[in-house]
């Protein structure tokens, strides 16, 4: 089937199975490989992105079901002018990646927390992001990039 | 000024931010325009004959280029341990997730289509699913090899080791199997050039010993394999060198003549990438009612799985035996047995994390018995400050340690004895929340595999620097690490280093990294190219300054060459050197191999709260000091150590491996195998303290696993420590809720 | 892993959707959020022909009050019912449920209404409306039919939906002024429940106690007698026969009924 989609403010239309996948389309045929793939079971979270807004994982919803929406993806999240999100800067700042594969969803997940809840507590960032796993880092740095890009001041 | 020491971001991070990393997945190579895909077909059963495979519906379906079999594979059997493992499962499959069949097709979406089309028939076979049932040996997985037994190590235990000894305790305490989950599954991407030589894209954690293993594997030599690793994420030892199914690849990409992708699922990585840890340990220890403990024994029984292709791990654990403390007597023993299982190799520690687990989990038990508190109880047996370097009767020499230091530093700074009180208030007041208090002091071995590490620098004509390590980061930092080490030295701004690893044709020689070996290896060996580039620059700076090269001198706070006590003479910059001496002559190549393993330690403390009601458990505070020596990036160090606490507290609290009596996996799924997430973690308290090693040029040990190791006993004692009050003195771990709720049901009806 | 191959259609109004059951049968299957459905299909533990997408049926999007009852058309998202106004104030129990099932990505996509036609008796919201006495409304080619959630759930993801049936709607009493609690226990925060408890009023329903979700009937018999919370929360595990799975043996199961129970009471006491 033919699917249109709106990614990071490129329309992508592309012939496709009806069964592939948002994130394949993401990554294949708009060629856009930051979103990865971590699991089969919708349990980690790698491949988030945000659909008209919101986060989702990619690699449970079909590219059908996204035909005719907007997803933003890590790629899409800095500004026009090539300046970095506040979670970009304060993921790097706060150390809140390593090997860097849970990185773009995290961000994505963490972008969509922020934008229902603009100054979370620490507890409230480690609900908002129990959904994306990271082997690396133990999510203390995670959290605390959540809080400085919410403007509030790292304690710890 | 100096920046080791200082808090730098990393340089590796700009890409993994925006763009996001290249893991084997988002290779673009032009070499690999048109590669096939790859899967395997895998045994869904633990063990059983294979009576026979059609591959014809499979061949049939769209898009199939190929399916090989082990009738087609024309290599020499690979080896594992004492066993052949064969590259393609040849008649008996012996684990669930066993590579049967390879299936390669067009487009990525053909591949599990036509995988389901092999029908592949098994005739069962009795499965030996758990340690007590390999060591009955009542069904033997390699009749040929004539018992499950693969190993057998150490010493003979001494029928009198305990005759002095006022208590004795024994406990037999299990070290469950844990999945290494690294966040990006096992893959690979390969082709064959038209001069026979093969490039291979592996996600792997040593780039030099991938190609090793590849190249015997085919029987090729090793400069007809050409190795790139590109991003790898997360390792954490299960990505050590390569895996069998590795070479299968390679293999099928020479025998279809086509380059190749192969990226396993989610659910194969569960089952087919080696586990770690299933260790089933008994421990026995025996000492005076004043805490003083005269005698200790560690009896190993290490499940290597299907294929033993790890069976250092148990031999690790001996030597590590003993811990932080001084035991006159120490006995340690290990066998190695093959169960139906997916075959068992490092984990994050490796061999380590299940010596201290046993050892700091007699602490408590020891303490528990005399009625003493644990932390007296470690203090009256720490080896001291003066006794160092020290010699364990298991054969590790420790360079350096201050364990007592340590845990005072922690207990102070936690406010143990408030937390006792919080404790006691609790108990009395019949609080069905208990706390619980949990320490673990430890000790560990890095660079531990004795081997050394390759290192080269470029100073080139503008100035700029590369480097080339051996060592092979997959999320550690290194690069940053490397650079700031490198611009201290040189006075080279960091902007100005590039630091290279992972291509096997820019670095020929390499060991890469596991064992938290890289910093102190690889960083002592590009320390010691420096040296010698600086050596070499000092003769050339004095051709340009006129000067006699003995009075030459770096100013590396500027970057500068001087004449030595001639401050205001000339200088010339590291640019003016390099062009002088002319491009790529300003280098040196060097393999450092006067690294010795060193001994990092540490003590912390986990609280608990345990719902004695429903016996779950929730880890409240996780104080943490770890020394490893001076640290060259605060940051990286401590995102280390984060790392390895959240680890180390998962395997405490929830992750385990389990296979049921016929050997079918019950955890395959990143569903059903309990990763901790944010949620199950507190923020965690870190203490610093820096004692340095003299057995690397740079005075450091290893960070990479060591807060993993201390912090799982810690949970566990924890947890413990908990419900002592209640009577309960032993919960295996994972400490899930229903074990919990077990133990204190058992300890109710033996009331 | 990827699903098998099957063909796609949406639909964007109920008609549309009724028709296409009609004519495809039982080689139909509806997609609602997709958050229970194609996870088993890309474990190729379901491999329907052809997927049915309802998710931009935005006339059952909603939530509204109609006479005594409250009122939540079935495309409605977790998300959306766990900030409703009116749901909060109407039926507090159903706002909360939706705010944990499973992750902050799941519940943008999940619907109320895929949940309940799912039918797994490991989630939450089920046993939510069964609390609250739910009635299910679906249309099918022969019109409406209100099913009370009693006699909705008849097995382990198994509905009395009939395969040309689309659960539209799902109608609970405004439950002001009734005490509510709800209980989930798990080993994380994202697991499904190991055992849950739902309790909206006199009424208690139970989590993964058996093949559906199940109301514990001598809990409420109790509590309807004066019995105190505690001693009625003593019978949650009742003619129960829950899984018996390795992380959670059936009696642990029984056991967590019995201290979940007296938890979602204690908590619906102090509510409402």
């Amino acid at each position: 089937m033919r699917v249109t989609i709106e990614i990071n403010g490129r329309t992508v239309t592309d012939e496709v199975e009806d069964r592939t996948l948002l994130v394949h389309f993401v990554r294949e045929n708009a060629g856009l490989t930051a979103t990865n793939i971590g699991c089969d079971t919708t349990s980690c979270g790698a491949c988030t992105v945000l659909l008209d807004g919101e986060s989702v994982k990619s690699c449970t919803v079909l590219a059908a079901q996204a035909d005719g929406h907007k997803v933003t993806t890590l790629e899409g999240l800095s500004g026009p002018d090539g300046e970095q999100h506040p979670l970009q800067r304060s993921f790097r700042e706060q150390h809140g990646l390593q090997c860097g594969f849970c990185t773009p969803g995290m961000i994505m997940a963490s972008a969509s927390l922020l934008a229902h809840n603009p100054k979370p507590t620490r507890d409230e960032v480690r609900e908002g992001l129990e959904g994306n796993l990271c082997r690396c880092t133990g999510y203390h740095n995670i959290v605390s990039a959540v809080i400085e890009a919410s403007g509030q001041e790292v304690d710890r | 000024m100096s920046i080791v020491g200082t808090r730098v971001v990393r340089v590796e991070d700009e890409k993994l931010i925006t763009t996001g990393g290249t893991y084997i997945e988002d290779l673009r190579e032009e070499a690999l325009t048109g590669a096939v895909h790859a899967m395997f077909v895998r045994s869904p059963i633990a063990h059983a004959r294979i009576t026979s495979i059609d591959t014809s519906e499979a061949l049939a379906a769209p898009g199939v280029v190929a399916v090989y079999t082990a009738e087609d594979i024309d290599l020499a059997p690979g080896a594992a341990g004492p066993v052949a493992e064969p590259w393609l499962a040849d008649g008996v499959v012996r684990y669930v997730g066993q590579p049967v069949a390879l299936v390669l097709t067009q487009e990525r979406y053909q591949l599990a289509d036509a995988a389901e089309l092999v029908d592949v028939d098994y005739e069962p076979l009795d499965a030996v699913a758990s340690i007590d049932a390999a060591l009955s040996d009542e069904t033997v997985i390699f009749p040929e090899h004539g018992s499950n037994l693969m190993q057998e190590h150490g010493h003979e235990f001494d029928d009198n080791a305990f005759a002095d000894c006022e208590v004795v305790i024994t406990e037999t305490i299990v070290n469950q199997r844990v999945a290494p989950a690294p966040l990006e599954v096992r893959g690979a991407a390969c082709v064959w050039g038209e001069d026979g030589r093969l490039t291979f894209w592996p996600s792997t954690q040593n780039p030099q010993m991938a190609r090793t293993i590849i190249a015997a594997g085919l029987g090729v030599g090793e400069e007809s394999v050409h190795v790139i690793t590109p991003d790898v994420g997360g390792g954490f030892g299960a990505k050590i060198g390569a895996d069998p199914d590795a070479v299968v690849i390679a293999w099928a990409s020479r025998k279809a003549g086509r380059a190749v992708r192969w990226s396993e699922t989610r659910s194969e990585n569960m089952t087919a990438m080696t586990h770690g840890r299933a260790q089933q340990n008994t421990v026995t220890v025996g000492g005076r009612r004043d805490g003083t403990i005269l005698a200790f024994r560690l009896d190993i029984v290490q499940d290597a799985g299907a294929y033993p292709r790890t069976l250092f791990l148990p031999t690790l654990t001996e030597l590590m035996a003993s811990g932080v403390y001084h035991f006159p007597k120490v006995e340690a023993r290990s066998r190695g047995v093959v169960t139906n299982t997916t075959p068992i190799s490092a984990y994050r520690g490796a061999g380590r994390p299940e010596a201290t687990a046993a050892i700091e989990r007699a602490m408590d038990l020891f303490a528990a018995e005399i009625g003493m508190d644990p932390a007296e109880v470690r203090k009256v047996n720490f080896i001291r400050p003066d006794e160092f370097p020290y010699q364990t009767p298991t054969g590790a020499v420790y360079d350096t340690g201050e364990y007592a230091q340590a845990l005072d530093k922690v207990l102070e700074n936690a406010g143990y004895t408030e937390l006792r009180a919080e404790q006691a208030r609790r108990r009395d007041s019949g609080d069905p929340v208990a706390l619980g208090l949990g320490l673990a002091t430890y000790v560990e071995i890095t660079g531990g595999d004795g081997g050394g590490e390759s290192g080269r620098v470029d100073i080139h004509a503008d100035g700029s620097v590369t480097a080339y390590t051996g060592s092979s980061p997959h999320g550690q930092g290194l690069d940053t690490t490397l650079a700031m080490l490198l611009s201290d030295q040189l006075g080279v701004p960091m902007d100005r280093i590039t630091v290279r690893h992972g291509d096997t044709d820019e670095v020929p020689k390499g060991v890469g990294t596991f064992g938290s070996r890289s910093l102190q290896l690889g960083g002592s060996a590009v320390r010691q190219a420096a040296d010698e580039v600086i050596e070499r620059a000092k003769q050339v700076a004095a051709e340009l300054l006129e000067a006699s090269t003995d009075d030459m001198e770096l100013n590396a706070e500027a970057g500068m060459w001087q004449v030595r006590g001639a401050p205001s003479s000339r200088t010339v910059t590291w640019a003016q050197v390099a062009e002088k001496a002319g491009e790529g002559q300003l280098s040196a190549d060097v393999w450092f191999d006067k690294g010795t393993p060193t001994f990092p330690f540490g003590a912390h403390l986990a609280v608990v709260e345990v719902d004695t009601l429903t016996g779950k458990v929730v880890l409240r505070r996780l104080v943490a000091l770890d020394d490893a020596g001076p640290v060259v990036n605060p940051v990286t160090f401590t995102g280390q150590r984060h790392g390895g606490l959240g680890q180390g507290a998962a395997q405490a609290l929830l992750e385990v491996m389990n296979y049921d009596a016929d050997g079918n996996p019950t955890t395959a799924t990143l569903a059903d195998y309990s990763f901790i997430t944010a949620t199950e973690l507190p923020d965690f308290e870190l203490l610093d303290m820096a004692t340095p090693t003299d057995r690397n040029l740079l005075g450091v040990k290893g960070i990479g696993e060591a807060a993993t190791i201390g912090s799982t006993p810690a949970v566990h004692n924890a947890v413990v420590d908990a419900l002592s009050h209640l009577g309960v003195k032993h919960i295996d771990m994972p400490t899930t809720p229903m074990r919990v709720w077990q133990a204190l049901a058992r300890v109710r009806e033996a009331d | 892993m990827i699903p098998a191959p099957f063909s796609y259609r949406r639909a964007a109004s109920v008609d549309e959707a009724l028709a296409v059951l009609t004519e495809h049968g039982d080689d139909a299957k509806l997609l609602a959020g997709g958050h229970s459905l194609l996870p088993l299909m890309k474990l190729r533990l379901a491999a329907p022909e052809l997927l049915v997408d309802i998710s931009p049926i935005d006339e059952l999007r909603y939530v509204r009050t109609d006479g005594d009852d409250v009122v939540i058309g079935a495309m409605s998202r977790y998300h959306d019912l766990q900030g409703d106004s009116v749901l909060r104030e109407h039926a507090p129990l159903l706002a909360h449920v939706s705010g944990v099932v499973g992750d902050q990505q799941v519940r943008h996509r999940g619907t109320i209404g895929g949940s309940i036609a799912h039918a797994d008796a490991a989630a939450d919201l089920p046993a939510a409306v069964l609390a609250c006495d739910g009635v299910l409304v679906a249309r099918g080619p022969k019109g409406e039919r209100r099913i009370p959630a009693a006699e909705f759930f008849v097995g382990p993801f198994t509905t009395s939906l009939e395969p040309d049936e689309l659960l539209t709607e799902i109608r609970v009493r405004k439950q002001d002024g009734t005490g509510w609690g709800f209980e989930k226990f798990t080993r994380r925060a994202i697991d499904w429940a190991i055992v849950g408890v739902a309790v909206a009023g006199g009424s208690v329903a139970l989590i993964n106690m058996a093949g559906t979700p199940i109301r514990a009937t001598a809990t409420e018999e109790a509590l309807a007698g004066g019995a105190s919370n505690a001693e009625a929360a003593r019978l949650a595990a009742e003619g129960t026969n829950p899984p018996d799975e390795a992380h959670a043996s059936s009696r642990y199961r029984q056991h967590l009924a019995k201290v979940l129970a007296e938890r979602a009471l204690v908590q619906a006491a102090t509510r409402g």
